[in-house]
């Protein structure tokens, strides 16, 4: 699988591995961004906070660092401002990643137990770009690879599966993003 | 007799002084392509390939560097919009 760029869109060619294994991902970005999303949605019910426009989002980061990482804090050094930052930020952030892993999960669909040719437009194509990029996010933080990170380890290093998953995901992050870098005039 | 002492009075700097501007600082992470953060900062910010190019290499080994400044509301935006698509971005008075 890698993407390549046609004359309306963006295609690639999936087996049904691939196909299912970017729509688990993909599951399990959208279920990691919903977490504490539910509190957050009760919270906003508030009529009071509502009728007067206030924002009730949270205002500490996530404890998991990786969903931590999705959704960092904007200050370095001004707990209170991040705070504030958070409370009127972190529910759309959340909304827009959720949004693109969402399109991405649907345009797998159809290809999901059979596989087949993925088409993308240019919209589904930024959504992609920032899904892969959000779950290689994820996956890095889980695994904490650092620059000097070595993705291709013996099989049987309980980490290999998923480092080959993370260095696969960069591979088709490098391959989407060469489909719509603007050479040739074309985009 | 002797002059009472000048009291040195300290001008202290305010840390809200509208004229300094804030700016978008974007942090090194090992994670992010080089390419996709080039890319970030070409689609977000309008930045020709070059000087997103060396924007992202400041971030690869300096470990930051600062890519948009403006007043402070806008850099918020514009911190929101990087965070949006992954980047570690952070904002600060200059």
């Amino acid at each position: 699988m890698r993407f390549e760029r046609r004359r309306t869109a963006v295609t690639a060619d999936l087996d049904p591995g691939e196909a299912g294994l970017l729509a688990a991902l993909a599951e399990d970005l959208l279920s990691l961004l919903g977490e504490g999303a539910d509190e957050q949605a009760a919270a906003g019910d508030d009529p009071l906070s509502a009728l007067v426009g206030l924002s009730s989002g949270p205002v500490a980061p996530p404890e998991d660092p990786a969903l931590a990482r999705l959704l960092p804090d904007a200050y370095a050094d001004d707990d209170g401002a991040a705070a504030e930052f958070r409370r009127f930020t972190e529910q759309d952030l959340r909304a827009g990643k959720r949004a693109s892993a969402g399109t991405v999960q649907e345009s797998l669909v159809p290809l999901l137990g059979s596989g087949g040719r993925l088409s993308l437009d240019r919209d589904q194509v930024d959504a992609w770009l920032g899904t892969l990029n959000d779950l290689r996010l994820v996956l890095g933080t889980r695994l904490e690879v650092t620059e000097q990170t070595v993705l291709d380890v013996p099989g049987d290093d309980p980490q290999a599966q998923a480092l080959l998953v993370y260095g696969w995901l960069g591979w088709l992050q490098e391959s989407l993003l060469h489909c719509i870098e603007p050479r040739g005039g074309a985009r | 007799m002797t002059a009472p002492a000048q009291l040195d009075r300290p001008e202290v700097e305010d840390v809200t002084t509208p004229d300094r501007p804030w700016v978008a600082i974007v942090w090194n992470d090992p994670v992010n392509l080089m390419s996709y953060v080039t890319h970030v900062l070409m689609e977000l910010f309008g930045y020709p390939r070059e000087k997103a190019e060396a924007m992202m290499l400041d971030v690869h080994t300096k470990g930051r560097a600062a890519v948009s400044s403006g007043t402070r509301e806008s850099v918020e935006h514009d911190v929101a919009r990087l965070h949006a698509k992954g980047l570690w971005a952070t904002l600060q008075q200059d």
